[in-house]
């Protein structure tokens, strides 16, 4: 076997693995990214992390972590950029504005809007219960074993924002908030309820792939003002309309890397983010070639992130 | 999340021993008819008084303390001259050790497109060390398994884990075989330990997850750390019993031969240990693997992410695959270092023709050396070919066969678990929950007390004072009633279907292989089907845990059956007695011993998936370490959350143990 081996490699001579002088992107490096756990992150995560290393030529590393998570890891220096964040006030005041180790790096333009949703049946046999004063009219129908006679309220991962228990109480619902764990139990239940034409009232947001498939429809709470929700447990009103960022280390910002740049230069719409996290969750497509499918359907916007790096 | 040692029991050797109730007459069934009775009178007039429910949000003194030592070491972290000169350094070089053994076989090295070792010189290396260690059919089973790896198309996310799960090993040898040594040999340092391996074990990971990210950072070495805690338990104490159990009279001639005690060790204990040592080893192993996805959480690199990041898009095929590669592992590594144990044991008794087995090697050091070459060459050697890669294929197949399971009974399951939750769940929930504090740890006191004896209650009350003091009583009580839920479910199950194999050896080649196949996988990987199947509810939070404790427990009652002594079988079938009569007055009755032992192991199990469930609905306190672990203002919370968890597997734990040693005799 040795010898039959050995007579293979005289016979192909040479071999075809080219070493490269010194490591690929010198001037770019490691950048890591965290990866917030839902797929229209995902999307952005990935757009940027493939251009970074096809056109940046640096060495990417998707960081799975909860939003939390990613925040320490930019304060410790570990995570290099966040680039989706919902608002997180208190987490900006102790990273950005005490310790300052973490920075703010622009909109992506994208809009968030967190809210209560039915699924479109509901809103039409229901048209009246759009709006939060007939919710507790309707509590019965979202009763479930799980409620204690309430109605039920399914929430989304416990690390995504959320007021609903002090909103329940302090616009005095008959309903209880029952924990969901991911968007994947969200959608999940979304889906059988519009199948099965079952009541369902849940947190959802937007944007979100998952409103192509199902156009689900949002209740009205109390309309937004500033300052409504400045204290957590008194929160009367609906969820601010979010302006999506991105975070960067100081670390990362200092370091003069081209994808400081291109983190910075990101920018998109709803529509294109829904774009690419419907490749990833309903076509089921890898992710980096989601992200690359979406890049080479659109030069000219790439063209302007690209700029100065 | 054990694939822990299922400890077998015991073969029934007592074979003419007729069944007798040999313990005399307790009156316990009328003492826990009273606590019972008294329990739920109690219920009836003070119901929803003194539950101590607290709201989620809602954190008492201790929990802000937690919080604020973790805000202290936060922004310690960066001048502190421990947690950045020494913790820091050694992260960082933890990690740099790592990123050059990835280099090596699985990422791409600095100034190559592929690794330094190409996929074909890995399994020539993997295939000669099993080979070297455990004897050609090993060497087969670990060369097919890595080339699994690379069809199913996980090569470099399989020569993650694998790394992670060698070096977590071996520092779980160098930590773990001292300090079992030691306890072997010192009293008050056993004593001392045990309770920390039971702690260690019993502490759910999610609860350590976040306060190691805290102080060590995600990545690699946080992985290779939190995998450590859960795997170097069995090892200290299979190394511990092994030094133990080796024979003292033995032990005694060598003393008398006047050995020293370094001596003795040496050349008697441990050659003599060998085989259990390597067994510990095994069982640490497979421990290690199995915390592989919920390493991907403090992102440890490896076979967890796309499992975890598959689910998130709630793609079972997509999740399966990866989950099939660990499985492949596991049945690796396992199967190799089985052979390896009973090789040491072979070659500690001296038979070995040495010289052949040399020529042997050496030859097929040479071919080693060859094929590494040679993937050091060539692109198609070095990165896997992409052709093979079957894992898409496989994963349309799980997904087009769950979703058509589960349009198809999705209404039909929905009204099976409504009738679970309102018939059983519901009643038994309040029951517990809503009785005052003070009466139900009383009743949990009787039941202690008039179930195990005394001991058991003095374990209870500690326990039940941990959960006072860290604040969750109410949400303890109700995982208590969904953990109790489980497991009668896990019992009925595993009786029906361990007598069923018990009986049948052809039954019995069917299902088990299924049964190994359950109990590798990672759970994350049914949660998407149960939640479809069930919705968010603490139902599909039990029958995640029915499906995690069920294999086991199976496997023990369908060995304890099979225990029974043929002869009992035969005078029974001689005497007239139906097939029902066989199984439930022969049967059953003398395979007690194994249901009660399923019994304890399927309640820890259940119990290990307590935060598990938290994700999909089961609320209470594995959601409360979920949460802990993803909002800052319940660090404290989750924290305190997971030691309640141990403190209630440690108390049912207790409680079963004593129990089942008074009854399953």
């Amino acid at each position: 076997m040795a010898a039959a081996l050995a007579v293979t490699v005289s016979a192909c001579g040479g071999g075809n693995i080219k070493e490269t002088k010194s490591a690929s992107g010198k001037s770019c490096g490691t950048v890591n990214i965290a990866v917030n756990p839902w797929t229209g992150y995902e999307a952005n995560a990935y757009v940027i992390g493939h251009l970074a290393k096809t056109k940046l030529g640096c060495t990417v590393n998707y960081q799975d972590v909860k939003e939390e998570v990613g925040w320490q890891g930019m304060s410790a220096g570990t995570t290099d950029t966040i680039v989706e964040n919902w608002g997180h006030p208190d987490l900006v005041k102790k990273y950005v504005d005490q310790q300052k180790t973490v920075q703010d790096a622009g909109l992506t333009k994208n809009e968030g809007i967190i809210g209560w949703y039915v699924p479109p049946w509901m809103a039409q046999k229901y048209p009246d219960i759009t709006d939060w004063k007939n919710l507790n009219k309707y509590a019965d129908l979202f009763k479930t074993s799980e409620s204690g006679g309430k109605g039920q309220l399914l929430d989304g991962d416990p690390s995504y924002v959320t007021n609903d228990e002090a909103l329940v109480k302090n616009l005095h619902l008959n309903y209880k908030v029952v924990v969901g764990g991911s968007e994947a139990a969200l959608i999940q239940s979304f889906r059988s309820a519009e199948k099965n034409k079952t009541p369902l009232l849940a947190y959802f947001y937007q944007p979100d792939w998952f409103f192509s498939e199902i156009p689900l429809v949002k209740v009205n709470l109390p309309k937004y003002t500033p300052g409504c929700d400045s204290d957590p447990a008194k929160v009367a009103c609906d969820y601010p309309p979010y302006k999506l960022n991105k975070l960067v280390s100081k670390k990362f910002a200092d370091s003069g890397s081209p994808a400081y740049t291109l983190v910075k230069n990101f920018q998109w719409t709803n529509d294109d983010q829904n774009k690419v996290a419907e490749y990833i969750a309903k076509d089921k497509m890898d992710p980096d070639a989601a992200a690359k499918k979406w890049i080479d359907d659109n030069p000219d916007m790439v063209k302007q992130w690209l700029q100065g790096t | 999340m054990s694939i822990a040692s299922p400890p077998r029991p015991r073969p029934t050797s007592r074979e003419e021993q007729p069944y007798v109730a040999t313990t005399k007459p307790r009156r316990t069934g009328m003492w826990l008819a009273i606590v019972v009775t008294v329990w739920v009178v109690g219920w009836a007039l003070l119901k929803h008084q003194d539950t101590l429910a607290t709201g989620f949000q809602d954190l008492n003194g201790l929990q802000r303390w937690l919080n604020g030592v973790r805000d202290a070491i936060q922004a310690a972290t960066p001048t502190n001259w421990f947690f950045h000169g020494v913790i820091g350094n050694i992260v960082t070089f933890t990690n740099w050790v790592f990123e050059q053994i990835q280099y090596l076989i699985s990422a791409p090295a600095p100034g190559r497109p592929v690794p330094q070792i190409g996929w074909l010189g890995v399994v020539a290396i993997f295939g000669w060390v099993a080979y070297a260690a455990a004897g050609l059919r090993s060497m087969v089973l670990v060369v097919a398994s890595t080339l699994a790896f690379g069809i199913l198309g996980y090569w470099q996310d399989s020569m993650d884990t694998l790394i992670v799960t060698v070096i977590a090993v071996l520092l779980c040898v160098v930590i773990g075989l001292p300090l079992g040594v030691g306890m072997s040999r010192r009293k008050w340092l056993s004593d001392l330990v045990t309770p920390v391996l039971d702690v260690m074990q019993t502490m759910p990971s999610f609860a350590y997850l976040t306060p190691f990210a805290l102080v060590f950072g995600i990545g690699a070495t946080c992985a290779i750390l939190v995998t450590l805690v859960y795997a170097l338990p069995p090892l200290v104490r299979i190394a511990e019993h092994g030094i133990r159990s080796v024979s003292p009279t033995t032990v005694e001639a060598a003393d008398s031969l006047g050995v020293t005690r370094r001596q003795l060790l040496r050349r008697v204990q441990l050659p003599m240990a060998r085989r259990t040592i390597v067994l510990g080893i095994n069982q640490c192993t497979l421990a290690a693997l199995s915390m592989a996805t919920i390493a991907a959480f403090v992102n440890g690199p490896g076979l967890g992410q796309p499992v975890v990041q598959a689910l998130q898009n709630l793609d079972v095929g997509a999740a399966a695959v990866p989950s099939l590669a660990i499985v492949v592992m596991a049945i690796m590594l396992d199967r190799t270092t089985t052979a390896a144990s009973e090789r040491a044991e072979r070659q500690t008794r001296g038979r070995m023709s040495t010289r052949t087995r040399r020529i042997v090697l050496g030859v097929g050091a040479v071919v080693v050396a060859v094929c590494i070459y040679l993937s050091r060459l060539y692109l198609q050697l070095a990165q896997f070919p992409q052709k093979l890669d079957v894992g898409p294929t496989i994963a349309d197949a799980i997904n087009s066969a769950t979703d058509s399971v589960v349009n198809n009974v999705d209404t039909f399951t929905s009204g099976f678990k409504n009738a679970v939750s309102y018939g059983f769940l519901n009643p038994l929930q309040t029951l517990m929950a809503d009785t005052p504090w003070w009466l139900m740890a009383a009743v949990l006191l009787g039941f202690s007390y008039f179930l195990g004896g005394w001991r058991p209650t003095v374990v209870t009350a500690v326990c039940e004072g941990v959960i006072l003091a860290m604040g969750l009583w109410h949400d303890a009580m109700i995982t208590l009633t969904t953990t109790i839920v489980a497991t009668v479910l896990v019992m009925i199950l595993a009786v029906l279907l361990g007598v069923w194999m018990g009986r049948s050896r052809r039954v019995d080649t069917v299902i088990r292989p299924f049964l190994d196949a359950l109990q590798t996988l990672p759970p994350f990987v049914y949660l998407v089907p149960a939640l479809a199947l069930f919705s968010t509810s603490r139902f599909t939070a039990i029958v995640a845990a029915v499906a995690y404790a069920l294999p086991l427990a199976t496997k023990l009652v369908a060995d304890g059956i099979r225990g029974v002594a043929p002869t009992t079988v035969e005078a029974a079938e001689a005497s007239g007695s139906t097939r029902w009569q066989m199984i439930t007055k022969v049967q059953l009755p003398m395979a007690r011993p194994a249901i009660v032992l399923a019994t304890n192991q399927g309640l820890l199990y259940v119990l290990s998936m307590v935060v598990i469930g938290g994700m999909v609905g089961a609320g209470s306190l594995g959601y409360i370490v979920v949460s802990g672990f993803s909002q800052g203002q319940l660090f404290g919370k989750g924290l305190a959350a997971g030691i309640a968890i141990t403190a209630l597997g440690v108390m049912v734990d207790r409680i079963a143990k004593y129990t089942a040693a008074r009854y399953g005799r």
